[in-house]
Protein backbone atom coordinates (compact mmCIF):
# COMPACT_ATOMS: atom_id res chain seq x y z
CA UNK A 1 0.00 0.00 0.00
CA UNK A 2 2.88 2.37 0.91
CA UNK A 3 4.64 1.68 -2.40
CA UNK A 4 1.38 2.07 -4.34
CA UNK A 5 0.65 5.39 -2.62
CA UNK A 6 4.14 6.69 -3.44
CA UNK A 7 4.09 5.59 -7.09
CA UNK A 8 0.55 6.92 -7.58
CA UNK A 9 1.42 10.25 -5.95
CA UNK A 10 4.55 10.62 -8.12
CA UNK A 11 2.57 9.76 -11.25
CA UNK A 12 0.64 13.03 -11.05
CA UNK A 13 3.82 15.09 -11.37
CA UNK A 14 4.19 14.83 -15.19
CA UNK A 15 0.47 15.56 -15.61
CA UNK A 16 0.73 18.50 -13.23
CA UNK A 17 3.63 19.79 -15.33
CA UNK A 18 1.48 19.40 -18.47
CA UNK A 19 -1.45 21.18 -16.81
CA UNK A 20 0.78 24.06 -15.73
CA UNK A 21 2.12 24.31 -19.30
CA UNK A 22 -1.41 24.31 -20.73
CA UNK A 23 -2.57 27.01 -18.32
CA UNK A 24 0.59 29.02 -19.02
CA UNK A 25 -0.02 28.82 -22.77
CA UNK A 26 -3.72 29.63 -22.32
CA UNK A 27 -3.24 33.38 -22.13
CA UNK A 28 -0.35 33.35 -24.55
CA UNK A 29 -2.42 31.73 -27.30
CA UNK A 30 -4.95 34.56 -27.26
CA UNK A 31 -5.01 36.15 -30.74
CA UNK A 32 -2.60 39.06 -30.51
CA UNK A 33 -1.24 39.27 -26.98
CA UNK A 34 -2.88 39.83 -23.63
CA UNK A 35 -1.61 43.40 -23.79
CA UNK A 36 -3.21 44.01 -27.20
CA UNK A 37 -6.47 42.67 -25.80
CA UNK A 38 -6.26 44.86 -22.73
CA UNK A 39 -5.36 48.09 -24.42
CA UNK A 40 -8.02 47.34 -27.00
CA UNK A 41 -10.62 47.46 -24.24
CA UNK A 42 -9.10 50.30 -22.25
CA UNK A 43 -9.16 52.90 -25.03
CA UNK A 44 -6.28 55.41 -25.36
CA UNK A 45 -2.76 54.13 -24.69
CA UNK A 46 0.84 55.02 -25.40
CA UNK A 47 3.78 52.85 -26.48
CA UNK A 48 5.17 53.39 -23.00
CA UNK A 49 1.98 51.96 -21.45
CA UNK A 50 2.21 49.01 -23.80
CA UNK A 51 5.85 48.33 -22.82
CA UNK A 52 4.96 48.70 -19.12
CA UNK A 53 2.11 46.23 -19.48
CA UNK A 54 4.35 43.77 -21.35
CA UNK A 55 6.88 44.04 -18.53
CA UNK A 56 4.08 43.59 -15.97
CA UNK A 57 2.99 40.35 -17.63
CA UNK A 58 6.62 39.32 -18.15
CA UNK A 59 6.03 39.21 -21.92
CA UNK A 60 9.23 41.16 -22.62
CA UNK A 61 11.42 38.04 -22.37
CA UNK A 62 11.51 34.81 -24.47
CA UNK A 63 8.63 32.40 -23.82
CA UNK A 64 10.70 29.64 -22.18
CA UNK A 65 12.13 32.18 -19.74
CA UNK A 66 8.57 33.34 -19.04
CA UNK A 67 7.53 29.77 -18.20
CA UNK A 68 10.53 29.08 -15.97
CA UNK A 69 9.85 32.31 -14.06
CA UNK A 70 6.15 31.54 -13.75
CA UNK A 71 6.76 27.92 -12.67
CA UNK A 72 9.30 29.14 -10.10
CA UNK A 73 6.64 31.46 -8.68
CA UNK A 74 4.17 28.56 -8.57
CA UNK A 75 6.60 26.36 -6.65
CA UNK A 76 6.81 29.12 -4.04
CA UNK A 77 2.99 29.07 -3.79
CA UNK A 78 2.67 32.35 -5.69
CA UNK A 79 -0.15 32.26 -8.28
CA UNK A 80 0.50 35.86 -9.36
CA UNK A 81 -1.23 39.14 -8.66
CA UNK A 82 -4.67 40.24 -9.81
CA UNK A 83 -4.44 42.82 -12.56
CA UNK A 84 -7.69 44.43 -11.40
CA UNK A 85 -7.52 44.32 -7.59
CA UNK A 86 -3.76 44.21 -6.96
CA UNK A 87 -4.35 41.34 -4.51
CA UNK A 88 -2.39 38.06 -4.62
CA UNK A 89 -4.46 35.50 -6.57
CA UNK A 90 -3.89 32.86 -3.88
CA UNK A 91 -5.40 35.24 -1.30
CA UNK A 92 -8.44 35.85 -3.50
CA UNK A 93 -8.93 32.08 -3.87
CA UNK A 94 -8.37 31.36 -0.15
CA UNK A 95 -11.00 33.90 0.90
CA UNK A 96 -13.61 32.16 -1.29
CA UNK A 97 -12.57 28.54 -0.90
CA UNK A 98 -14.84 27.71 2.07
CA UNK A 99 -17.96 28.46 -0.03
CA UNK A 100 -16.85 26.23 -2.91
CA UNK A 101 -15.70 23.37 -0.67
CA UNK A 102 -18.96 23.47 1.30
CA UNK A 103 -21.03 23.52 -1.90
CA UNK A 104 -19.06 20.63 -3.43
CA UNK A 105 -19.27 18.51 -0.27
CA UNK A 106 -22.96 19.38 0.19
CA UNK A 107 -23.73 18.32 -3.39
CA UNK A 108 -21.75 15.10 -2.92
CA UNK A 109 -23.72 14.38 0.26
CA UNK A 110 -27.04 14.95 -1.53
CA UNK A 111 -25.88 12.70 -4.39
CA UNK A 112 -24.88 9.87 -2.04
CA UNK A 113 -27.99 10.19 0.14
CA UNK A 114 -30.31 10.01 -2.87
CA UNK A 115 -28.37 7.99 -5.46
CA UNK A 116 -27.15 5.01 -3.43
CA UNK A 117 -30.48 4.05 -1.76
CA UNK A 118 -32.31 4.44 -5.10
CA UNK A 119 -29.68 2.24 -6.78
CA UNK A 120 -30.13 -0.45 -4.13
CA UNK A 121 -33.91 -0.23 -4.45
CA UNK A 122 -33.75 -0.45 -8.24
CA UNK A 123 -31.37 -3.42 -8.24
CA UNK A 124 -33.48 -5.25 -5.66
CA UNK A 125 -36.48 -4.99 -7.96
CA UNK A 126 -34.75 -5.58 -11.28
CA UNK A 127 -36.96 -5.28 -14.37
CA UNK A 128 -40.06 -4.28 -12.37
CA UNK A 129 -42.04 -1.10 -13.02
CA UNK A 130 -40.25 0.57 -10.10
CA UNK A 131 -36.86 -0.33 -11.60
CA UNK A 132 -37.82 1.15 -14.98
CA UNK A 133 -39.21 4.31 -13.36
CA UNK A 134 -36.02 4.83 -11.33
CA UNK A 135 -33.78 4.17 -14.37
CA UNK A 136 -35.66 6.52 -16.69
CA UNK A 137 -35.89 9.05 -13.84
CA UNK A 138 -32.11 8.95 -13.44
CA UNK A 139 -31.61 9.60 -17.17
CA UNK A 140 -34.07 12.46 -16.87
CA UNK A 141 -32.11 13.92 -13.93
CA UNK A 142 -28.94 13.72 -16.01
CA UNK A 143 -30.67 15.80 -18.67
CA UNK A 144 -31.56 18.78 -16.48
CA UNK A 145 -29.11 21.68 -16.81
CA UNK A 146 -27.79 22.65 -13.36
CA UNK A 147 -28.54 26.33 -13.89
CA UNK A 148 -32.11 25.68 -14.99
CA UNK A 149 -32.82 23.36 -12.09
CA UNK A 150 -31.30 25.99 -9.79
CA UNK A 151 -33.52 28.67 -11.35
CA UNK A 152 -36.63 26.52 -10.98
CA UNK A 153 -35.75 25.73 -7.35
CA UNK A 154 -35.40 29.45 -6.65
CA UNK A 155 -38.75 30.10 -8.37
CA UNK A 156 -40.49 27.34 -6.37
CA UNK A 157 -38.89 28.42 -3.09
CA UNK A 158 -39.79 32.06 -3.66
CA UNK A 159 -43.40 31.18 -4.51
CA UNK A 160 -44.06 28.67 -1.75
CA UNK A 161 -41.51 29.38 0.98
CA UNK A 162 -40.95 33.10 0.47
CA UNK A 163 -37.24 32.26 0.12
CA UNK A 164 -34.71 34.24 -1.91
CA UNK A 165 -30.99 33.78 -2.51
CA UNK A 166 -29.12 35.59 0.26
CA UNK A 167 -27.32 38.81 -0.53
CA UNK A 168 -24.54 38.33 2.05
CA UNK A 169 -22.93 34.97 2.55
CA UNK A 170 -22.73 33.67 6.14
CA UNK A 171 -20.10 31.02 6.95
CA UNK A 172 -20.96 27.59 8.34
CA UNK A 173 -19.18 28.23 11.63
CA UNK A 174 -20.45 31.81 11.87
CA UNK A 175 -24.14 30.89 11.87
CA UNK A 176 -24.75 27.22 10.99
CA UNK A 177 -28.53 27.59 10.71
CA UNK A 178 -28.45 30.55 8.35
CA UNK A 179 -25.63 28.96 6.38
CA UNK A 180 -27.54 25.69 5.88
CA UNK A 181 -30.66 27.62 4.84
CA UNK A 182 -28.47 29.26 2.20
CA UNK A 183 -26.60 26.20 0.98
CA UNK A 184 -29.31 23.51 0.87
CA UNK A 185 -30.90 24.49 -2.46
CA UNK A 186 -27.57 25.03 -4.26
CA UNK A 187 -26.37 21.63 -3.00
CA UNK A 188 -29.56 19.95 -4.23
CA UNK A 189 -29.30 21.66 -7.64
CA UNK A 190 -25.66 20.69 -8.08
CA UNK A 191 -26.00 17.18 -6.63
CA UNK A 192 -29.00 15.94 -8.64
CA UNK A 193 -27.12 14.84 -11.76
CA UNK A 194 -24.42 13.17 -9.66
CA UNK A 195 -27.15 11.36 -7.68
CA UNK A 196 -28.36 9.94 -11.00
CA UNK A 197 -24.84 8.72 -11.84
CA UNK A 198 -24.49 7.13 -8.37
CA UNK A 199 -27.87 5.48 -8.71
CA UNK A 200 -26.94 3.91 -12.04
CA UNK A 201 -23.54 2.80 -10.79
CA UNK A 202 -24.90 1.32 -7.53
CA UNK A 203 -27.59 -0.56 -9.44
CA UNK A 204 -25.29 -2.06 -12.08
CA UNK A 205 -22.57 -2.87 -9.56
CA UNK A 206 -25.01 -4.53 -7.14
CA UNK A 207 -26.55 -6.60 -9.96
CA UNK A 208 -23.06 -7.68 -11.02
CA UNK A 209 -22.14 -8.76 -7.48
CA UNK A 210 -25.47 -10.55 -7.00
CA UNK A 211 -24.50 -12.89 -9.85
CA UNK A 212 -21.27 -13.97 -8.15
CA UNK A 213 -20.75 -17.49 -6.80
CA UNK A 214 -20.36 -16.41 -3.17
CA UNK A 215 -23.81 -14.83 -3.25
CA UNK A 216 -25.25 -18.08 -4.60
CA UNK A 217 -23.50 -19.86 -1.73
CA UNK A 218 -24.97 -17.43 0.81
CA UNK A 219 -28.44 -18.01 -0.65
CA UNK A 220 -28.03 -21.79 -0.71
CA UNK A 221 -27.09 -21.67 3.00
CA UNK A 222 -30.63 -20.42 3.50
CA UNK A 223 -29.77 -16.79 4.25
CA UNK A 224 -32.68 -14.37 3.80
CA UNK A 225 -32.48 -12.06 0.75
CA UNK A 226 -32.13 -9.00 3.00
CA UNK A 227 -29.14 -10.60 4.73
CA UNK A 228 -27.58 -11.52 1.36
CA UNK A 229 -27.86 -7.95 0.07
CA UNK A 230 -26.91 -6.04 3.21
CA UNK A 231 -24.46 -8.52 4.71
CA UNK A 232 -22.63 -9.78 1.61
CA UNK A 233 -23.35 -7.94 -1.64
CA UNK A 234 -23.58 -4.27 -0.74
CA UNK A 235 -20.08 -3.76 0.67
CA UNK A 236 -18.36 -5.13 -2.42
CA UNK A 237 -20.75 -3.45 -4.83
CA UNK A 238 -20.00 -0.02 -3.39
CA UNK A 239 -16.25 -0.25 -4.17
CA UNK A 240 -16.58 0.90 -7.82
CA UNK A 241 -18.62 3.84 -6.52
CA UNK A 242 -15.42 5.27 -5.04
CA UNK A 243 -13.88 5.66 -8.51
CA UNK A 244 -17.08 7.15 -9.92
CA UNK A 245 -17.18 9.60 -7.00
CA UNK A 246 -13.66 10.73 -7.95
CA UNK A 247 -14.69 11.42 -11.54
CA UNK A 248 -17.81 13.23 -10.37
CA UNK A 249 -15.72 15.65 -8.29
CA UNK A 250 -14.66 17.07 -11.67
CA UNK A 251 -18.30 17.54 -12.66
CA UNK A 252 -19.04 19.23 -9.33
CA UNK A 253 -16.01 21.55 -9.59
CA UNK A 254 -17.19 22.61 -13.05
CA UNK A 255 -20.78 22.86 -11.85
CA UNK A 256 -19.90 25.24 -9.02
CA UNK A 257 -19.25 27.95 -11.64
CA UNK A 258 -22.88 28.01 -12.76
CA UNK A 259 -24.39 27.14 -9.37
CA UNK A 260 -22.52 29.92 -7.57
CA UNK A 261 -23.52 32.31 -10.35
CA UNK A 262 -27.24 31.46 -10.10
CA UNK A 263 -27.33 31.57 -6.29
CA UNK A 264 -24.91 34.54 -6.11
CA UNK A 265 -22.56 32.62 -3.81
CA UNK A 266 -19.12 34.22 -3.43
CA UNK A 267 -17.02 31.13 -4.25
CA UNK A 268 -14.06 30.29 -6.48
CA UNK A 269 -16.42 29.43 -9.39
CA UNK A 270 -17.77 32.97 -9.50
CA UNK A 271 -14.23 34.28 -9.18
CA UNK A 272 -13.35 32.42 -12.42
CA UNK A 273 -16.24 34.11 -14.22
CA UNK A 274 -15.47 37.50 -12.74
CA UNK A 275 -11.86 37.18 -13.89
CA UNK A 276 -12.92 36.07 -17.39
CA UNK A 277 -15.21 39.08 -17.85
CA UNK A 278 -12.70 41.49 -16.30
CA UNK A 279 -9.96 40.03 -18.53
CA UNK A 280 -7.96 39.59 -15.33
CA UNK A 281 -5.71 36.92 -16.85
CA UNK A 282 -3.53 36.19 -13.80
CA UNK A 283 -6.72 35.37 -11.86
CA UNK A 284 -8.07 33.27 -14.78
CA UNK A 285 -4.79 31.32 -14.88
CA UNK A 286 -4.56 30.99 -11.10
CA UNK A 287 -8.13 29.85 -10.50
CA UNK A 288 -8.15 27.35 -13.36
CA UNK A 289 -4.81 25.90 -12.27
CA UNK A 290 -6.04 25.73 -8.68
CA UNK A 291 -9.31 23.97 -9.59
CA UNK A 292 -7.48 21.46 -11.82
CA UNK A 293 -4.92 20.75 -9.09
CA UNK A 294 -7.81 20.22 -6.66
CA UNK A 295 -9.40 17.79 -9.13
CA UNK A 296 -6.14 15.87 -9.56
CA UNK A 297 -5.66 15.76 -5.80
CA UNK A 298 -9.18 14.44 -5.26
CA UNK A 299 -8.52 11.72 -7.87
CA UNK A 300 -5.32 10.81 -6.05
CA UNK A 301 -7.17 10.55 -2.72
CA UNK A 302 -9.89 8.46 -4.38
CA UNK A 303 -7.30 6.06 -5.85
CA UNK A 304 -5.62 5.71 -2.46
CA UNK A 305 -8.95 5.00 -0.75
CA UNK A 306 -9.71 2.46 -3.48
CA UNK A 307 -6.37 0.73 -2.92
CA UNK A 308 -7.04 0.70 0.82
CA UNK A 309 -10.49 -0.90 0.56
CA UNK A 310 -9.55 -3.26 -2.27
CA UNK A 311 -6.23 -4.99 -1.44
CA UNK A 312 -6.00 -6.49 -4.95
CA UNK A 313 -4.92 -3.05 -6.25
CA UNK A 314 -1.15 -2.60 -6.23
CA UNK A 315 1.78 -1.60 -8.40
CA UNK A 316 4.46 -4.12 -9.38
CA UNK B 1 -25.98 -3.46 -45.92
CA UNK B 2 -27.14 -6.83 -44.60
CA UNK B 3 -24.67 -6.67 -41.71
CA UNK B 4 -25.83 -3.17 -40.78
CA UNK B 5 -29.51 -4.08 -40.79
CA UNK B 6 -28.73 -7.15 -38.66
CA UNK B 7 -26.82 -4.94 -36.22
CA UNK B 8 -29.61 -2.37 -36.13
CA UNK B 9 -32.41 -4.87 -35.52
CA UNK B 10 -31.90 -5.17 -31.73
CA UNK B 11 -31.46 -1.39 -31.56
CA UNK B 12 -34.84 -0.85 -33.17
CA UNK B 13 -36.45 -3.36 -30.80
CA UNK B 14 -35.41 -1.28 -27.78
CA UNK B 15 -38.39 0.95 -26.92
CA UNK B 16 -36.30 3.54 -25.08
CA UNK B 17 -34.01 3.91 -28.10
CA UNK B 18 -37.05 4.35 -30.30
CA UNK B 19 -38.45 7.00 -27.97
CA UNK B 20 -35.05 8.75 -27.82
CA UNK B 21 -34.76 8.55 -31.61
CA UNK B 22 -38.24 10.03 -31.90
CA UNK B 23 -37.33 12.96 -29.64
CA UNK B 24 -34.08 13.60 -31.52
CA UNK B 25 -35.76 13.27 -34.91
CA UNK B 26 -38.53 15.64 -33.81
CA UNK B 27 -35.90 18.15 -32.68
CA UNK B 28 -34.04 17.87 -35.99
CA UNK B 29 -37.26 18.38 -37.99
CA UNK B 30 -38.16 21.38 -35.80
CA UNK B 31 -34.71 22.89 -36.27
CA UNK B 32 -34.81 22.34 -40.03
CA UNK B 33 -38.29 23.79 -40.45
CA UNK B 34 -37.89 26.49 -37.79
CA UNK B 35 -38.50 29.28 -40.31
CA UNK B 36 -41.81 27.67 -41.36
CA UNK B 37 -43.03 26.32 -38.01
CA UNK B 38 -42.24 29.33 -35.77
CA UNK B 39 -45.25 31.68 -35.67
CA UNK B 40 -43.15 34.87 -35.42
CA UNK B 41 -39.71 36.22 -36.33
CA UNK B 42 -37.55 35.25 -33.30
CA UNK B 43 -35.70 38.59 -33.23
CA UNK B 44 -38.61 40.89 -34.01
CA UNK B 45 -39.19 43.33 -31.12
CA UNK B 46 -42.65 44.64 -30.19
CA UNK B 47 -42.32 46.67 -27.03
CA UNK B 48 -46.11 46.94 -26.73
CA UNK B 49 -46.22 43.13 -26.26
CA UNK B 50 -43.36 42.99 -23.72
CA UNK B 51 -43.60 40.40 -20.91
CA UNK B 52 -47.03 39.07 -21.98
CA UNK B 53 -48.06 35.85 -20.24
CA UNK B 54 -48.74 32.74 -22.36
CA UNK B 55 -51.92 33.17 -24.42
CA UNK B 56 -53.45 31.99 -27.68
CA UNK B 57 -51.44 34.61 -29.58
CA UNK B 58 -48.17 33.75 -27.82
CA UNK B 59 -48.31 30.16 -26.53
CA UNK B 60 -45.06 30.52 -24.51
CA UNK B 61 -45.57 34.25 -23.74
CA UNK B 62 -43.21 37.06 -24.73
CA UNK B 63 -39.91 38.40 -23.37
CA UNK B 64 -38.90 41.88 -22.24
CA UNK B 65 -38.65 43.09 -25.85
CA UNK B 66 -42.00 41.59 -26.82
CA UNK B 67 -40.33 38.76 -28.76
CA UNK B 68 -42.29 35.51 -29.02
CA UNK B 69 -40.75 32.94 -26.64
CA UNK B 70 -42.15 29.99 -28.63
CA UNK B 71 -40.53 31.21 -31.86
CA UNK B 72 -37.26 31.85 -30.05
CA UNK B 73 -37.39 28.39 -28.44
CA UNK B 74 -38.01 26.75 -31.83
CA UNK B 75 -35.15 28.69 -33.44
CA UNK B 76 -33.00 27.91 -30.39
CA UNK B 77 -33.06 24.25 -31.45
CA UNK B 78 -31.07 25.23 -34.56
CA UNK B 79 -28.30 26.72 -32.45
CA UNK B 80 -28.30 23.86 -29.93
CA UNK B 81 -28.19 21.13 -32.56
CA UNK B 82 -25.88 23.12 -34.84
CA UNK B 83 -23.29 23.78 -32.13
CA UNK B 84 -23.57 20.30 -30.62
CA UNK B 85 -23.49 18.58 -34.02
CA UNK B 86 -20.55 20.54 -35.41
CA UNK B 87 -18.50 20.39 -32.20
CA UNK B 88 -19.00 16.65 -31.73
CA UNK B 89 -18.31 15.99 -35.43
CA UNK B 90 -15.03 17.87 -35.02
CA UNK B 91 -14.21 16.11 -31.75
CA UNK B 92 -15.15 12.74 -33.29
CA UNK B 93 -12.90 13.27 -36.32
CA UNK B 94 -9.91 14.70 -34.46
CA UNK B 95 -10.18 12.33 -31.50
CA UNK B 96 -10.68 9.22 -33.66
CA UNK B 97 -7.68 10.15 -35.84
CA UNK B 98 -5.52 10.61 -32.73
CA UNK B 99 -6.79 7.31 -31.32
CA UNK B 100 -6.06 5.55 -34.63
CA UNK B 101 -2.54 6.97 -34.80
CA UNK B 102 -1.79 6.22 -31.14
CA UNK B 103 -3.30 2.74 -31.19
CA UNK B 104 -1.90 1.66 -34.57
CA UNK B 105 1.57 3.21 -34.49
CA UNK B 106 2.19 2.70 -30.75
CA UNK B 107 5.63 3.63 -29.42
CA UNK B 108 6.40 7.31 -28.74
CA UNK B 109 3.50 8.85 -30.75
CA UNK B 110 1.08 6.82 -28.62
CA UNK B 111 2.87 7.88 -25.45
CA UNK B 112 2.94 11.54 -26.47
CA UNK B 113 -0.77 11.57 -27.46
CA UNK B 114 -1.64 9.74 -24.22
CA UNK B 115 0.20 12.26 -22.03
CA UNK B 116 -1.40 15.25 -23.79
CA UNK B 117 -4.82 13.64 -23.37
CA UNK B 118 -4.09 13.08 -19.66
CA UNK B 119 -3.55 16.82 -19.32
CA UNK B 120 -6.93 17.55 -20.93
CA UNK B 121 -8.62 15.02 -18.64
CA UNK B 122 -7.16 16.84 -15.62
CA UNK B 123 -9.45 19.82 -16.17
CA UNK B 124 -13.09 19.61 -15.10
CA UNK B 125 -15.05 19.68 -18.40
CA UNK B 126 -16.94 22.93 -17.90
CA UNK B 127 -13.87 24.69 -16.49
CA UNK B 128 -11.91 23.73 -19.62
CA UNK B 129 -14.74 24.94 -21.86
CA UNK B 130 -14.93 28.24 -19.93
CA UNK B 131 -11.14 28.64 -20.15
CA UNK B 132 -11.06 28.05 -23.92
CA UNK B 133 -14.06 30.31 -24.50
CA UNK B 134 -12.37 32.98 -22.39
CA UNK B 135 -9.28 32.64 -24.54
CA UNK B 136 -11.10 32.68 -27.89
CA UNK B 137 -13.71 35.26 -26.86
CA UNK B 138 -17.49 34.83 -26.63
CA UNK B 139 -19.41 33.63 -29.70
CA UNK B 140 -21.15 30.70 -31.34
CA UNK B 141 -18.19 29.34 -33.35
CA UNK B 142 -15.78 29.71 -30.45
CA UNK B 143 -18.18 27.86 -28.14
CA UNK B 144 -18.36 25.02 -30.71
CA UNK B 145 -14.56 24.94 -30.93
CA UNK B 146 -14.25 24.92 -27.12
CA UNK B 147 -16.64 21.96 -26.87
CA UNK B 148 -14.74 20.12 -29.63
CA UNK B 149 -11.43 20.58 -27.79
CA UNK B 150 -13.04 19.34 -24.56
CA UNK B 151 -14.46 16.17 -26.17
CA UNK B 152 -11.71 15.19 -28.67
CA UNK B 153 -9.58 13.49 -25.95
CA UNK B 154 -12.55 11.33 -24.99
CA UNK B 155 -12.96 10.02 -28.55
CA UNK B 156 -9.23 9.47 -28.77
CA UNK B 157 -9.28 7.32 -25.65
CA UNK B 158 -12.41 5.41 -26.71
CA UNK B 159 -10.84 4.66 -30.14
CA UNK B 160 -7.34 3.70 -28.99
CA UNK B 161 -8.13 0.51 -27.04
CA UNK B 162 -10.21 -1.21 -29.76
CA UNK B 163 -7.63 -0.16 -32.39
CA UNK B 164 -4.87 -1.94 -30.45
CA UNK B 165 -7.07 -5.06 -30.15
CA UNK B 166 -8.04 -4.93 -33.83
CA UNK B 167 -4.44 -4.43 -35.04
CA UNK B 168 -3.46 -7.86 -33.70
CA UNK B 169 -6.34 -9.71 -35.39
CA UNK B 170 -5.81 -12.17 -38.23
CA UNK B 171 -7.69 -10.19 -40.88
CA UNK B 172 -5.45 -7.16 -40.32
CA UNK B 173 -2.28 -9.27 -40.32
CA UNK B 174 -3.53 -10.94 -43.52
CA UNK B 175 -4.23 -7.57 -45.18
CA UNK B 176 -0.74 -6.38 -44.28
CA UNK B 177 0.72 -9.68 -45.56
CA UNK B 178 -1.08 -9.17 -48.88
CA UNK B 179 0.69 -5.85 -49.22
CA UNK B 180 -2.06 -3.44 -48.21
CA UNK B 181 -0.74 0.00 -47.31
CA UNK B 182 -1.07 1.52 -43.82
CA UNK B 183 -3.76 3.96 -44.96
CA UNK B 184 -5.88 1.16 -46.43
CA UNK B 185 -5.41 -1.10 -43.40
CA UNK B 186 -6.32 1.64 -40.93
CA UNK B 187 -9.33 3.06 -42.74
CA UNK B 188 -10.63 -0.08 -44.48
CA UNK B 189 -9.87 -2.87 -42.04
CA UNK B 190 -9.60 -1.27 -38.58
CA UNK B 191 -11.83 1.84 -38.48
CA UNK B 192 -15.11 0.11 -39.46
CA UNK B 193 -14.57 -2.43 -36.68
CA UNK B 194 -14.00 0.14 -33.94
CA UNK B 195 -16.92 2.44 -34.87
CA UNK B 196 -19.55 0.99 -32.50
CA UNK B 197 -18.18 2.39 -29.21
CA UNK B 198 -17.42 5.69 -30.96
CA UNK B 199 -21.01 6.01 -32.18
CA UNK B 200 -22.30 5.37 -28.66
CA UNK B 201 -19.85 7.94 -27.31
CA UNK B 202 -20.97 10.45 -29.94
CA UNK B 203 -24.60 10.08 -28.97
CA UNK B 204 -23.90 10.60 -25.25
CA UNK B 205 -21.47 13.45 -26.02
CA UNK B 206 -24.12 15.23 -28.10
CA UNK B 207 -26.27 15.39 -24.97
CA UNK B 208 -23.43 16.90 -22.94
CA UNK B 209 -22.48 19.25 -25.79
CA UNK B 210 -26.00 20.72 -25.73
CA UNK B 211 -25.67 21.18 -21.96
CA UNK B 212 -22.24 22.83 -22.26
CA UNK B 213 -23.34 25.16 -25.08
CA UNK B 214 -26.35 26.18 -22.98
CA UNK B 215 -24.13 26.67 -19.91
CA UNK B 216 -21.60 28.79 -21.84
CA UNK B 217 -24.40 30.89 -23.37
CA UNK B 218 -26.06 31.22 -19.96
CA UNK B 219 -22.77 32.48 -18.52
CA UNK B 220 -22.44 34.96 -21.41
CA UNK B 221 -19.56 33.11 -23.09
CA UNK B 222 -21.46 31.34 -25.88
CA UNK B 223 -24.10 32.62 -28.26
CA UNK B 224 -24.57 36.36 -27.99
CA UNK B 225 -27.90 38.26 -28.02
CA UNK B 226 -30.10 38.73 -29.99
CA UNK B 227 -29.53 35.16 -31.31
CA UNK B 228 -32.05 32.89 -29.61
CA UNK B 229 -29.86 30.30 -27.86
CA UNK B 230 -31.66 28.46 -25.05
CA UNK B 231 -28.88 29.35 -22.60
CA UNK B 232 -28.98 33.04 -23.56
CA UNK B 233 -32.77 33.04 -23.21
CA UNK B 234 -32.46 31.59 -19.69
CA UNK B 235 -29.89 34.23 -18.82
CA UNK B 236 -32.25 36.97 -20.02
CA UNK B 237 -35.09 35.41 -18.03
CA UNK B 238 -33.19 35.55 -14.73
CA UNK B 239 -34.13 39.16 -14.01
CA UNK B 240 -37.80 38.46 -14.66
CA UNK B 241 -38.05 35.17 -12.79
CA UNK B 242 -40.95 36.25 -10.56
CA UNK B 243 -42.76 38.53 -13.00
CA UNK B 244 -42.31 36.51 -16.22
CA UNK B 245 -41.29 32.93 -15.27
CA UNK B 246 -42.27 31.64 -18.76
CA UNK B 247 -39.09 33.27 -20.07
CA UNK B 248 -37.12 30.75 -17.99
CA UNK B 249 -39.42 27.73 -17.97
CA UNK B 250 -39.79 26.97 -21.71
CA UNK B 251 -36.16 27.25 -22.92
CA UNK B 252 -35.12 25.07 -19.96
CA UNK B 253 -37.72 22.46 -20.84
CA UNK B 254 -36.45 22.49 -24.43
CA UNK B 255 -32.86 21.83 -23.27
CA UNK B 256 -34.06 19.04 -21.03
CA UNK B 257 -36.09 17.31 -23.76
CA UNK B 258 -33.24 17.54 -26.29
CA UNK B 259 -30.65 16.23 -23.81
CA UNK B 260 -33.04 13.51 -22.62
CA UNK B 261 -33.53 12.35 -26.22
CA UNK B 262 -29.79 11.99 -26.83
CA UNK B 263 -29.28 10.35 -23.41
CA UNK B 264 -31.99 7.77 -24.14
CA UNK B 265 -30.52 7.12 -27.56
CA UNK B 266 -26.98 6.80 -26.21
CA UNK B 267 -28.04 4.59 -23.33
CA UNK B 268 -30.06 2.32 -25.57
CA UNK B 269 -27.30 2.09 -28.18
CA UNK B 270 -24.78 1.25 -25.46
CA UNK B 271 -27.09 -1.47 -24.12
CA UNK B 272 -27.62 -2.94 -27.56
CA UNK B 273 -24.13 -2.62 -29.03
CA UNK B 274 -22.42 -3.87 -25.86
CA UNK B 275 -24.33 -6.99 -24.81
CA UNK B 276 -22.33 -7.22 -21.56
CA UNK B 277 -23.99 -4.02 -20.38
CA UNK B 278 -27.51 -4.99 -21.41
CA UNK B 279 -30.04 -4.25 -18.70
CA UNK B 280 -27.56 -2.52 -16.41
Amino acid sequence: MGRYALVRALSILPTLFGVSLAVFLLIRLIPGTVVDQLIGTEGAYSEETKRALEAFFGLDVPIHVQYVRWAGQLLRGDLGTSWRTGLPVIQMIASRLDVTVELTLGAMLVALAVGVPLGILSAGRENTVLDHVVRVGSLFSLSIPVFWQATMLILAASLWLDWAPAVDFVGLFQDPRKNLAMMTLPSVALGTAVAAVFMRMTRSSLLEVMRQDYIRTARSKGLAERGVVWGHALKNSLIPLITVAGVQVGYLLGGVVVTEEVFTLPGVGRLVLWAVFQRDYPVVQGTILFISALFMLSNLVVDLIYAYVDPRIHYG
Amino acid sequence: MGEWSAALRPVLRNRLVLFGTGLVAGMVVLATLAGVVAPYDPTEMKMADALKAPSAAHLFGTDRFGRDVLSRTIHGSRIALGVAGSSIALAFTAGTLLGLVGGYVGSWPDLAIGRVMDVFFSFPTLILAVAISAMLGPGLNNAALAIAVVYAPLFSRVARGPVIAERAKDHVVAALGLGAGTFRVVFRHILPNVLAPLIVQASVSLAFAILIEASLSYLGLGTQPPDPSWGTMLNEGRTYLETAPWMSIFPGLAIMIAVFGFNLLGDGLRDTLDPQLRGR
